[in-house]
């Protein structure tokens, strides 16, 4: 369910590093404890992010919730694909769904995070 | 699951989407359990109905429902409710979970008729079967003959062999039954139902969807557009006072409210921008706070924004552009005209 390779927010958001670039999403259990995905708020290329500290929103019908970044950097590409299809993050939370790509300013940072294992005992916690 | 006034509720089973289209295009099941029964019986019945009740009860035939509201003394709401005349001697009264108790009390503070007043919430589960194969669905589950009972109307018939109270009233904007059974065969009606719909794709529906679905119908919702700082004529919802009918909890004020004037009104609006108007969110017109959003969010069926704000009266006109603070920025919407969805009419 949950991919080794990615790292997690115990806010439920996800990184996957491929080189000096963090792709960031939420996971499959955001989206599930969120419901149907009406609206995606992405931050604007070349924002400057912190780790913890919002990336942007997702409303789902019944509410609205922050985004956290994982990591702080600046914010590369974002997933313009989601302005119109917001379901796809209910969809494919861990694939087509990711919502921005980081250029990592601190990679240490990293170590912050949650492994799979981690952040599955996290989940099997809150559920 | 949430928390809902004490009750473990499910805020969705399929999906809040999936579950509002069953009930607009076929049908769905809510388990609305939560909801309070009080029954009030005695000579003195209608009077003390009457009293505490906005609506005119003595129109009620027996096997008739009304729309009705509970007032304080100063005009703003306790609650709102349906009053079912079951006899001369005896009214079925359906309020809302959270407000129960309360509900109670206030009926009992005002209680100079003796009439007898029952708590009688543990006695019955509620189940609302709607959407437009409501009727086809509960067919299957009963001998009572569902053609003949009209909307707001209901008959004490049986279903899966149970006794049940049938009533043709609801809280989607839909045609549907709310049905009131023992607690003890609350979990088989309700399995029964699901497989009676089964070849109709019916849905088992949450909080979630009942939301959405009576936001579309412009249907209050207490703690939203109605509680005790607002008033009927405020909430768009004049319709359920009978000022004529004679001495009720709340009249006094209402007629010193209608004497010096209705300052804000309840007002449907749409968004024009890509933006979600939620509950308590601030209404901006001409840069100036003016009001705020009592309920907002996706419309599932119509496949837009919307949602009910209250404004000063001077901007309640329809097609008026307004702003709404979404999170720190404004985002354009526009007052429309209510319901924003109604169903065509048919039968019943």
């Amino acid at each position: 369910m949950y991919p080794e390779d990615f790292k997690y927010t115990r806010e439920h958001e996800w990184v996957k590093v491929e080189g000096d670039v963090g792709v960031v999403g939420i996971t499959f259990y955001a989206q599930q404890a969120l419901g149907d995905i009406v609206y995606v708020d992405l931050p604007k290329v070349g924002t400057r992010v912190e780790q913890g500290k919002p990336l942007g929103s997702v409303e789902s019908v019944k509410a609205v919730s922050d985004i956290y970044a994982p990591v702080s950097g600046e914010v590369i590409e974002v997933n313009e694909a989601l302005v119109e299809q917001p379901e796809l993050l209910n969809r494919d939370p861990h694939g087509a769904a990711w919502l921005a790509k980081i250029r990592l300013n601190s990679p240490e940072e990293l170590n912050n995070l949650l492994d799979a294992a981690q952040y599955q005992a996290l989940v099997a916690e809150e559920s | 699951m949430v928390e809902f006034g004490g009750w473990e509720m499910p805020v969705q089973y399929s999906g809040i989407i999936e579950e509002h289209l069953a009930v607009r295009r076929a049908v769905g099941l809510f388990d609305v359990s939560h909801m309070g029964e009080i029954e009030i019986r005695g000579p003195e019945a209608l009077a003390l109905v009457e009293y505490v009740t906005t609506n005119q009860a003595s129109r009620l035939n027996a096997g008739q429902a009304q729309y009705s509201a509970m007032l304080y003394e100063h005009g703003g709401f306790v609650d709102d409710l349906l009053v079912h005349k079951v006899a001369d001697d005896h009214y079925f009264l359906c309020v809302n979970a959270s407000n129960q108790e309360k509900d109670y009390r206030h009926i009992l503070r005002y209680n100079r008729f003796r009439a007898e007043v029952e708590f009688a919430s543990d006695r019955y589960v509620q189940l609302a079967l709607q959407g437009p194969r409501a009727e086809q669905t509960l067919r299957r589950l009963t001998a009572t003959d569902l053609t003949a009972i009209r909307y707001y109307h209901f008959t004490d018939g049986e279903v899966c062999g149970v006794p049940a109270r049938i009533a043709r009233t609801g809280y989607t904007g839909e045609d549907g039954f709310e049905l009131y059974v023992a607690p003890e065969h609350g979990v088989r009606v309700f399995r029964e139902l699901l497989r009676a719909g089964e070849e109709f794709g019916i849905r088992p529906c949450g909080l979630g969807a009942r939301n959405t679905l009576r936001l579309e119908a412009k249907m209050a919702l207490y703690g939203h557009e109605i509680d005790a700082s607002i008033r009927p004529p405020e909430a768009d919802l004049n319709w359920i006072v009978k000022m004529d009918k004679g001495e009720f909890v709340g009249r006094a004020a209402l007629e010193r409210l209608a004497a010096a004037g209705v300052r804000r009104k309840l007002v449907g609006f749409e968004m024009l921008d890509r933006a979600i108007a939620r509950d308590g969110y601030p209404v901006y017109v001409e840069g100036r706070a003016v009001g705020w959003v009592t309920s907002g969010g996706p419309a599932p069926f119509l496949n837009k924004n919307i949602g009910l704000c209250y404004l000063p009266v001077e901007f309640a006109e329809i097609g008026r552009t307004i702003q709404i603070g979404v999170r720190g920025r404004l985002a354009e919407a526009q007052t429309v005209r209510t319901p924003f969805y109604k169903r065509a009419k048919t039968n019943p």
